[in-house]
């Protein structure tokens, strides 16, 4: 039993490669029924990010599958085979499993701890489960997958640190409010930026939320997307009295605030913290207003440095989670060996019943009229015979793990009870 | 017995201030949970040396420094893992839980148990106004130090550096709610220590206010906190001016019980205790 796993993501294509196969992968009702419909092929499970598009598959036959999967991601009219060749990674067993355990704890990501992936790979799985494309091997390696990137999130900590500028802003308000539950927005300008702290905020539940805009419609429309209500400019004093956190990003050429306005507006709030993120260039806010009580004033470049110090430290937590990832991926291929020892078992155990039944039929024949009953104790007797016999070599069996003797310990059994007779030609030779 | 339970009262309260220090370096929650217990044990031996000690003085141990700040360090300990328990600030540990210990070290190293107390002095109506004013003093000292917290958690906020404290300490509105809670836990408790003290002199000694420098520095720390509060009230005064203030009153606390006791004269101190005031 192996697993091979075939890819490409955005170290090794470019993205013009890998939007060709994501269309490629687009149908699961079609691709899952075309994989599984190679022989060799026994359970597949594919996933495409926005950095890339990987195919995992449990096989018997590592070289055929090998080519099988090349072929299946070379179907793409549009891509030569040889481009394709070039960009391609091929993993096996371990690694693969390695692999997809460093994916989904977005230790191979563009952006280090980034969460989305693990989303993604989950909603992926789900495609699979429903056309039941994956078995029990993968349906464990997945299970195990999900349990590996929760543990590496909660035990390095690797996506407690903001890498990118909105969610920086969030987390330094946490550091403020403590918790961002309730809090009220206010944004000022409509612009993508703000979107995406929104986004962040709205995840942090987040209260009210107002968008004061030069165009209202404009406003308006953000506002609509996330609950929230839109004001004009000249309202913005008073919107000021009841938000926590102020966004800014338009593009004016003029302070908006002034330190003395916060100051007034300061003293109608009874002095209740104002956290306030200018993503703004030129700036929209007064920097003096950095200096007044209770108010926390951050600009772009505030924020970037914030960035910038997180990625070093996601850096050190990687290293960490690179740890775990492979004692995890020790711990699943040990489980995957003794998978190897079940074949053996059964044949054993097929064999046993098979010379019960021809020594039986053998006895009973010249045992002259016998009743049922006497029939039946004779076949327990056999039965229970060949049950104690196998009974040793099948836990040793079972509890053979040992690393480096496993296959051939097993070789050596089958061998011992002859359960892969040879060719009569061959063991004539060996005579 | 008594010196059996304050030893191990002594090894528990810095082996507590090891582990909360230890936590506020590393962020491992396991240690904050395990300095919690040996912090609960070594308050628990206290309890004991207390319990078995105090009977055997017949009176309240507050006739000398040394006694008194084993009798404060104990309410102090007490408070925080009350606070503690109620309001989650588990970095102040690192600050209160040394406290503890070094104002219990002090109480051995300093020479003790001798005093004794003028009759005057060992009845009821004193020993209400030295439990109340410790307990104040001990909820106010936290609000001192979560000011202490706040005001060095500002600093790394308004300017901007996000390193070693930023991480470590909590939000500012969590240590200004910390702050405002042991405010208005320890300003009644106070203010009622020093209204039975004053009403018990002006009882037996005529006069409830006698210029003695605790009194006078006792009142400077009152109105500190009587003017942080109301501006709390009222103004909605928060931040770092309230911080800043429940410091300052943290630092006349300090002043009036080490100070007043040594220092200064007056009745108030230990040395006088034995007289008639």
């Amino acid at each position: 039993m192996n697993l091979i796993l075939a890819g490409v993501n955005h170290k090794t294509a470019p993205v013009a490669l890998r939007e060709k196969l994501c269309s490629l992968l687009a149908g699961p009702e079609k691709c899952y029924p075309l994989l599984l419909s190679y022989p060799e092929i026994q359970e597949a499970f594919y996933y495409s990010t926005c950095n890339r598009v990987e195919v995992l598959c449990v096989t018997e036959a590592l070289p055929e599958a090998r080519d099988r999967l090349t072929a299946f991601l070379g179907r793409h009219p549009e891509v030569p085979l040889n481009t394709l060749e070039q960009s391609l990674y091929i993993h096996q067993d371990q690694e693969a499993v390695r692999h997809l355990f460093r994916v989904a704890a977005s230790l191979d990501a563009l952006v280090l701890g980034e969460p989305q992936v693990l989303g993604q790979v989950k909603a992926a799985y789900r495609q699979a489960t429903e056309v039941r494309a994956t078995g029990p091997i993968l349906n464990r390696l997945l299970h195990k997958t999900f349990s590996v990137a929760k543990r590496v999130r909660s035990e390095t900590g690797i996506g407690d640190h903001a890498v990118s500028v909105s969610y920086a802003a969030v987390s330094l308000g946490k550091k403020i409010f403590g918790d961002l539950k309730g809090k009220n927005v206010l944004l000022i300008g409509a612009g993508e930026m703000a979107e995406l702290a929104l986004e962040h905020l709205r995840g942090q539940q987040a209260g009210r939320i107002v968008v004061a805009n030069r165009t209202f419609e404009r406003g308006l429309r953000l506002a609509r997307r996330f609950g929230g209500e839109a004001v004009t400019l000249e309202e913005l004093p008073q919107q000021l009295l009841t938000a926590d956190i102020l966004l800014s990003s338009t593009g004016s050429g003029t302070y908006l605030l002034t330190r003395e306005e916060v100051k007034q507006i300061m003293r109608r709030r009874r002095q209740r913290p104002l956290f306030l993120v200018d993503i703004a260039v030129p700036r929209d806010l007064d920097p003096g207003i950095n200096e007044l009580d209770n108010v926390y004033l951050y600009n772009i470049d505030d924020l970037k440095v914030v960035v910038e110090e997180n990625r070093e430290r996601r850096k050190e937590a990687a290293a960490q989670a690179e740890r775990l990832v492979l004692a995890e991926t020790r711990k699943f291929m040990d489980w995957l060996e003794t998978l190897a020892v079940y074949p053996t078992i059964i044949s054993l155990k097929e064999k046993a019943q098979a010379i019960c039944q021809a020594e039986l039929k053998k006895t009973l024949s010249h045992l002259g009229h016998l009743t049922p009953e006497q029939i039946q104790a004779l076949e327990v007797l056999t039965q229970s015979i060949a049950h104690k016999l196998l009974h040793d070599p099948i836990i040793f069996l079972k509890r053979n793990h040992h690393k480096k003797r496993g296959p051939e310990e097993l070789a050596l059994v089958r061998r011992l009870f002859n359960l892969d007779p040879k060719p009569p030609a061959e063991s004539r030779d060996r005579e | 017995m008594v010196r059996t339970f304050l030893t191990l009262a002594l090894m528990g309260y810095f082996g507590a201030s090891s582990l909360w220090i230890a936590y506020f370096l590393s962020q491992r929650e396991v240690l904050y949970h395990w300095g919690v217990r040996v912090m609960g044990v070594a308050l628990v031996s206290h309890t004991g040396a207390l319990i078995l000690g105090v009977p055997a003085l017949g009176r309240l141990p507050v006739a000398t420094l040394g006694e008194a700040l084993l009798l404060l360090s104990w309410v102090l300990a007490g408070v925080f893992l009350a606070v503690d328990r109620l309001l989650a600030v588990r970095v102040l540990g690192a600050l209160a839980a040394p406290l503890v210990a070094v104002m219990v070290s002090g109480s051995l190293l300093l020479p003790g148990g001798q005093g004794h107390l003028s009759p005057l002095l060992n009845s009821f109506w004193v020993h209400l106004h030295a439990g109340l004013a410790f307990l104040g003093v001990a909820a106010l000292s936290l609000a001192g130090l979560a000011g202490l917290l706040y005001l060095v958690q500002e600093h790394q906020i308004k300017g901007k550096r996000f390193g070693f404290f930023f991480r470590r300490l909590p939000s500012l509105e969590h240590l200004d709610t910390l702050n405002h809670w042991c405010l208005t836990l320890g300003f009644p408790l106070l203010t009622l220590g020093i209204i039975v003290g004053a009403l018990y002199a002006q009882y037996h000694l005529g006069s409830f206010f006698n210029y003695d420098p605790k009194e006078i520095s006792t009142l400077l720390a009152w109105l500190i906190y009587a003017v942080l509060l109301h501006e709390r009230l009222a103004v909605g005064w928060r931040g770092r001016r309230a911080a800043f203030l429940a410091l300052c009153g943290f630092g006349v606390l300090i002043i009036t019980l080490v100070g007043a006791g040594l220092w200064f004269g007056g009745y108030h101190s230990f040395a006088s205790f034995r007289g008639v005031p």
